[in-house]
């Protein structure tokens, strides 16, 4: 129960600063959304896009150090490449990531954000779940390896 | 909290000038508080996202197991915050504080694109437990795996955005 206190006060923390984002600039708070408008924008629109952003970069930097955040790497480069660009291209397509859909669009109750939220988190559960299930990488490879063998022996 | 209410006008036409300075200083703090709200949370680690994802944990001994539901927190905590703040703020009618007006997305059917779009994303996520949040909040960080996530994700949002 303890640890999920933080959890609790970060969270909350999040809320906030949307709120002030809605209340303060009348944007939405959607990590996806500003970041592809930053890339497809006028430079003049997108300022406040580029705070935003800067913001986050930089308090995240800030506060990894002061909270002597962990971070654990826990993906190969191989799996972060591919999954990245499915992030990217599926936020964007899909208008929403976790903070646009779910901390903005439930606040906002957008039954369009509900139905994103169910289905990126049933979508990451089964991920999970098959990722857990395959064999490693080492299995992976040997099984490239003996193809290309055998393709090359003919 | 509530936004300041102009004499009823909703028209792009602005009454009074825009104040862009105090706007990016707004965009400014809310990037940074919610970096701050990211890092408390422990969202910016991909364990945390991936141990809230991972139901198998849930049968890891009785029941839930070694099921981590932080993710659940942090976002419930969230979403009870934006409720409220959402509902206060009366962005049909007044202006933001320092903004032109309200940019709200409109209320879009849902469609393919959508779908599609949250299920590729949820693959992603799944993959590496990293959405756009937290990877860009660790970009700075020194982790070369945040930069790599982000180098591969700003391609994956241009091509989509394309499309």
């Amino acid at each position: 129960m303890e640890a999920y206190s933080e959890a609790l006060r970060g969270g909350i923390l999040m809320g906030v600063a949307s709120w002030i984002l809605l209340a303060g600039a009348g944007r939405v708070s959607a990590v996806s959304t500003i970041t592809s408008g930053v890339l497809t924008s006028r430079r003049q629109s997108s300022l406040w896009r580029w705070a935003f952003l800067i913001g986050l970069a930089g308090g995240g930097a800030l506060f990894a150090w002061l909270l002597n955040a962990p971070h654990v790497p826990l993906r190969s480069s191989l799996m972060l490449v591919p999954a990245g660009f499915l992030v990217g291209f599926g936020t964007v397509l899909g208008s929403g990531c976790t903070s646009g859909h779910g901390v903005c669009g439930l606040g906002r109750r957008s039954q369009r954000s509900l139905l994103a939220v169910l289905i990126f988190l049933v979508t990451g559960v089964f991920t999970v779940l098959v990722v857990s299930l395959m064999p490693p990488a080492e299995w992976w490879a040997s099984l490239v390896m003996e193809g290309l063998q055998w393709l090359f022996r003919r | 909290m509530s936004a300041s209410i102009t004499s009823g006008s909703t028209s792009s036409h602005a009454t009074r000038p825009v104040r862009s300075g105090a706007e990016l200083v707004i965009s400014f703090l809310a990037g940074f508080i919610f970096s701050a709200g990211l890092v408390m949370s422990g969202l910016t680690q991909p364990e945390k996202v991936i141990g809230f994802l991972d139901i198998q944990q849930m049968f890891a001994g009785a029941f839930p197991g070694r099921w981590d539901a932080s993710l659940g927190v942090v976002i419930g905590g969230a979403v009870v915050v934006t409720l409220v703040g959402f509902a206060l703020t009366p962005y049909a009618s007044a202006r933001p504080w320092f903004g032109r007006s309200f940019s709200l997305p409109r209320h879009e059917r849902i469609d393919a694109r959508l779908v599609l779009g949250a299920v590729i994303f949820g693959l992603g996520w799944g993959l590496s437990g990293y959405c756009p949040g937290p990877a860009l909040a660790s970009l700075l960080t020194g982790q070369i795996d945040t930069v790599i996530f982000v180098m591969a994700m700003l391609p994956g949002m241009w091509l989509a955005r394309k499309l």
